[in-house]
């Protein structure tokens, strides 16, 4: 063959291809494709998972080692605290001697009364102590029963709850109402209980400074913003206060409350633990005192171990804020009914109050006494409500620290007790979050014999004049 | 545990079914026909779906539940009747009653009404120190009553000292968090009492769960948990907590706390047991779990108790180390802020304990631990035979008979306080959904005939409504009668 031939050919095979090559792009993707295939068939890279051998796992055992139980006990930790031989009322008998005693929450001397005794003594007689049982399983008694209508009768509500302990109430009554996703704006003033409660309702929780409006309505406008910005489905919000607050003696102002939670559309739960029995011309408490109708606050809860003299507390409300507790209030269903003699005793409390509402000015004249007669202790303010029963007073020159002022403060309490008069110093638990200082806590109630009051005052001028850590003359000095 | 037999399973899914269902259906046209009852602007006070088993399922048989009595809850008791006009969403008191056996109350020893050595010391102390301290332990509430009652109650329990609180789910609640936070992992028991969830929860310690009352899954769990550490840091955990209970009120089973003790120390955690339903009501002379199964005190490190169930009271005890209870009277917010326990309560206690150690002169209390042990095993003994389903072991005073369908639930109920006989029945949320339960707690007051009287009703109410699950043993007696003859 010549050259030409050879070329001709290889030139005609070369545009044959070349035709082809038009169609050529299919053979092209097909060939992409079936690399594409190929790489996602592959299995992706995992690096070897290497579990830790029983050996390891032994070894991590055997090296770990827990903190103890509980840190080592302190000088702290082995304070005695004074022992009562007799009842806890006015004057109570301690190592002996009778002292007068101002640490009790028992503002209408009803502990002891007569009437109430008997009224236990019958039913401790019917009923036993105990009832044996949950509220759903035969733990309901006649006497709970009438307990609740005569809180609600006395209070002016549809209904109420009771429960054994003072502390679950609030530990029970919020979870049941919060849950998750729901807002709560509380005073960062209220006690232990109510912050267990705000705790395990696990909503968003926001502290305003203690019984401070403005705090309070700056928040509001906060969430107010927020809501703007952000719309979303309506929850549940709560305003949470105390009416008189244990850790301050403080007392809440109802009117602006409800003034801010109509414009802001939020609800009201009050704790009347301390002014059940204290506040307004019948002892209903603070809405009696402002002259509202008490409808207007949503929940209200209480612990029965202050002025009514008894053990446990309660909630009331509309029927449906009652209602839905007896299913979904944990320390209402899971726990063991109040003992029936302390319903007894609470329906006996409440009648007297009912029948005598004179008590609770006879209270009140008391507390200005002993107010008057505590202005100007040298070193001391009195820094709670006038009409607060729980007076608190507190150092004039604070060292700003908690455990400081409350070693001043017991100081002062020892040297009292050892001219028979008892009274507290502020405790705050390591779990406790509130900040608000220490200061001597005195409970005065209608049992109190005037010159008890003033002798106690006298004395309690008399020590904090002879106390160097008091220091009124303007430096505070850390004694050691 | 429970295994349900196939035909109860389908049949409970299936009623359950039904009626949320038709709740559903009802819930719509609630909806649509009526307006949300919360003010305009507010959310309404109860979610939708919190409230819809209480509005469709538990209104349906309220009557069962939360039944009043007007007498003390002893062996015998009388039981308020109530009506309804509204289909059992609102029930009112009448005047009568009725005296029904008590088979509901937790009365282990006996002590629930007026006793011939208590009464009259209560009585006594309600007129020495008044009906309440109306301060807290700290502030001037401790009397020599709660003191004594401390030294009383560890003596009796085994361990160094104690402190007291004036509510069993209390104690929970507030001791947990005081001796754990966060940095801090508690394993508990599947099926640990709800006080204990709530002072889990509130303590901020990380929680793991082991199967109920399997030491080995413990292990197993304790294993993974230091050798993983802390969750995303992997630190190692500040402290591990195993917390179980003595006997466990929904099963009646007793803790294997041998085993868990084993384990517990081996892997240096420490170990809480909460003995509110054993303390009082097991053990040759009453000392609860320990006694019964050999364990020591020593070894375990915070024992727990109430005083509701054998001492007819109210409230509850932490006992361990001397240095343990100073710590936890100086931290626990329920000694620090609670009223003091009632104290004609407390005088409850110390006079109930008396005579259990025999101290009043009288060997009633060794009547009174013989009695609960033969009546329980006795009772136990005949409902097995009878052919229902039975849980707990032997000694426990409380047996679960198991009901399974909801419509059981207030049938047994009703049928059998029809025949004067109160018992408890347990739904859900209490128990799984599938696992709804009638629970019997024995009583030392309970004579011979009461028992029978309550098994003949039992035998009866259970033909009735079809509770023997386990008829091949009342048929295997029944041949062997019959070859006797």
């Amino acid at each position: 063959m010549n050259e030409q031939t050879i070329v001709s050919i290889i030139t005609d095979k070369f545009e044959a291809v070349l035709k082809s090559i038009k169609n050529g792009h299919i053979f092209v993707e097909a060939l992409l494709v079936v690399v594409i295939v190929y790489l996602l068939l592959q299995k992706s890279y995992q690096p070897e998972k290497r579990p830790l051998t029983p050996h390891e796992i032994d070894q991590l055992c055997d090296e770990w080692s827990p903190e103890p139980l509980h840190p080592p006990v302190t000088s702290e930790m082995e304070m005695e605290v004074p022992v009562l031989e007799s009842a806890a009322g006015p004057r109570t008998i301690v190592n002996g001697e009778e002292v007068i005693n101002f640490s009790s929450a028992n503002y209408l001397g009803l502990m002891g009364d007569q009437r109430v005794v008997e009224a236990c003594k019958a039913t401790l007689e019917k009923y036993g102590v105990g009832a044996c049982g949950p509220r759903g399983f035969y733990g309901t008694i006649d006497v709970h029963l009438d307990c609740e209508l005569k809180i609600s009768e006395f209070m002016g509500t549809p209904d109420s709850i009771l429960y054994s302990y003072g502390l679950a109430t609030a530990s029970s009554t919020i979870p049941a109402f919060c849950k998750r996703g729901d807002l709560i704006l509380a005073d960062e003033g209220v006690g232990w209980a109510i912050q267990n409660g705000l705790y395990l309702s696990r909503s968003t929780v926001r502290y305003f400074k203690h019984n401070d409006m403005s705090s309070l309505e700056a928040l509001l406008e906060g969430v107010k913003a927020e809501d703007r910005r952000k719309p979303k489905a309506l929850n549940r919000r709560f305003i949470v206060v105390e009416a008189i607050y244990q850790n301050s003696g403080e007392m809440a102002p109802l009117l602006d409350l409800i003034r801010l939670k109509e414009k802001y559309l939020f609800r009201l739960l009050v704790d009347e633990s301390n002014s059940i029995g204290v506040l307004g011309k019948t002892g209903r408490g603070l809405t009696e005192h402002f002259k509202v109708p008490v409808e207007k606050v949503d929940i209200i809860i209480a612990a029965m171990g202050h002025a009514l003299a008894s053990v446990g507390g309660f909630c009331t409300g509309s029927l449906k804020v009652v209602d839905h507790q007896r299913l979904s209030g944990a320390g209402y269903c899971f726990s063991a009914s109040l003992p029936p003699y302390v319903a007894s005793a609470s329906i006996a409390a409440i009648s007297i109050l009912q029948e005598d509402p004179d008590l609770v000015q006879r209270l009140q004249h008391n507390v200005n006494l002993f107010r008057e007669a505590l202005a100007d202790i040298p070193g001391f303010v009195v820094s709670s409500h006038p009409l607060s029963p729980l007076i608190f007073m507190r150092l004039k020159n604070s060292s700003g620290s908690f455990k400081e002022d409350s070693r001043v403060l017991q100081k002062i309490a020892d040297k009292m007790l050892n001219e028979s008069v008892l009274v507290s110093v502020t405790r705050r638990s390591l779990l406790d979050k509130c900040k608000l200082p220490a200061a001597l806590t005195i409970g005065v109630s209608v049992g109190h014999a005037e010159g008890d009051l003033l002798a106690a005052a006298a004395l309690l001028r008399t020590v904090a004049s002879s106390t160097p850590e008091l220091d009124f003359n303007g430096q505070y000095e850390f004694i050691k | 545990m429970v295994t349900i037999p196939y035909f109860a399973a389908l049949t409970t899914y299936f009623s359950y079914g039904l009626l949320f269902v038709f709740g559903h259906v009802r819930d719509f046209f609630r909806r649509l026909l009526r307006t949300s009852d919360a003010p305009k602007g507010y959310a309404p006070l109860c979610r939708d779906f919190e409230d819809f088993y209480t509005r469709r399922l538990y209104h349906r048989i309220q009557d069962c539940f939360n039944r009043p009595i007007a007498s003390a809850p002893d062996a015998w008791i009388d039981v308020v009747e109530r009506y309804s006009v509204d289909n059992n969403k609102t029930l009112y008191r009448t005047e009568k009653t009725r005296t029904c056996l008590n088979l509901g109350s937790y009365n282990y020893l006996g002590f629930a009404a007026s006793d011939e050595y208590c009464t009259p010391r209560v009585i006594q102390s309600l007129q020495k120190f008044a009906q309440s301290t109306c301060s807290s332990r700290v502030d001037g509430g401790t009397t020599v009553l709660h003191e004594e009652l401390e030294n009383l109650i560890a003596k009796f329990v085994g361990k160094p000292a104690a402190m007291v609180y004036g509510m069993g789910f209390a104690t929970n609640s507030t001791t947990l968090p005081s001796l754990i936070g966060k940095g801090g992992l508690i394993i508990s028991d599947a099926l640990n009492h709800s006080s204990i969830v709530a002072g889990v929860r509130a303590s901020g310690a990380k929680v793991a769960v082991f199967r109920h009352n399997t030491p080995e899954h413990l292990e197993e769990v304790l294993r993974e948990a230091i050798a993983e550490g802390q969750p995303r840091t992997h630190r190692p955990w500040k402290k591990i907590i195993v917390v179980v209970e003595g006997i466990y009120s929904m099963e009646g089973e007793l803790c294997r706390l041998r085993e868990i003790v084993a384990v517990t120390k081996k892997y240096k955690a420490y170990i809480y047991l909460d003995e509110a339903h054993s303390i009082g009501a097991i053990g040759k002379t009453g000392r609860g779990i320990c006694e019964l199964s050999g364990v020591d005190p020593a070894d375990i490190d915070i024992m727990m108790g109430t005083f509701t169930k054998s001492f007819g009271s109210c409230g509850g005890y932490i006992a361990g180390s001397k240095e343990l209870i100073k710590y936890l009277k100086f931290v626990s917010p329920g000694h620090l802020y609670a009223i003091a326990m009632s104290p004609p309560a407390v005088q409850q206690v110390i006079s109930a304990l008396k005579v259990i150690l025999g101290e009043d002169g009288s060997s009633r209390g060794a009547q009174k631990l013989a009695q609960i042990r033969e009546n329980s095993n006795f009772f136990r003994e005949k409902l097995r035979k009878m052919g229902c389903e039975v849980l707990g072991d032997t000694d426990s005073p409380v047996m679960p008979i198991m009901l399974y369908n909801p419509a059981k639930i207030p049938a047994f109920s009703r049928e059998c306080f029809k025949r004067n006989l109160a018992v408890v029945t347990v739904a859900f949320p209490a128990t799984p959904l599938l696992l709804s339960r009638a629970r019997i707690c024995i009583s030392a007051a309970h004579t011979k005939e009461d028992l029978e009287r309550a098994l003949e009703v039992i035998d009866e109410v259970s033909d009735m409504v079809h509770l023997k699950y386990f008829p091949q043993e009342r048929e295997e007696e029944e041949t062997v009668k019959r070859k006797q003859q």
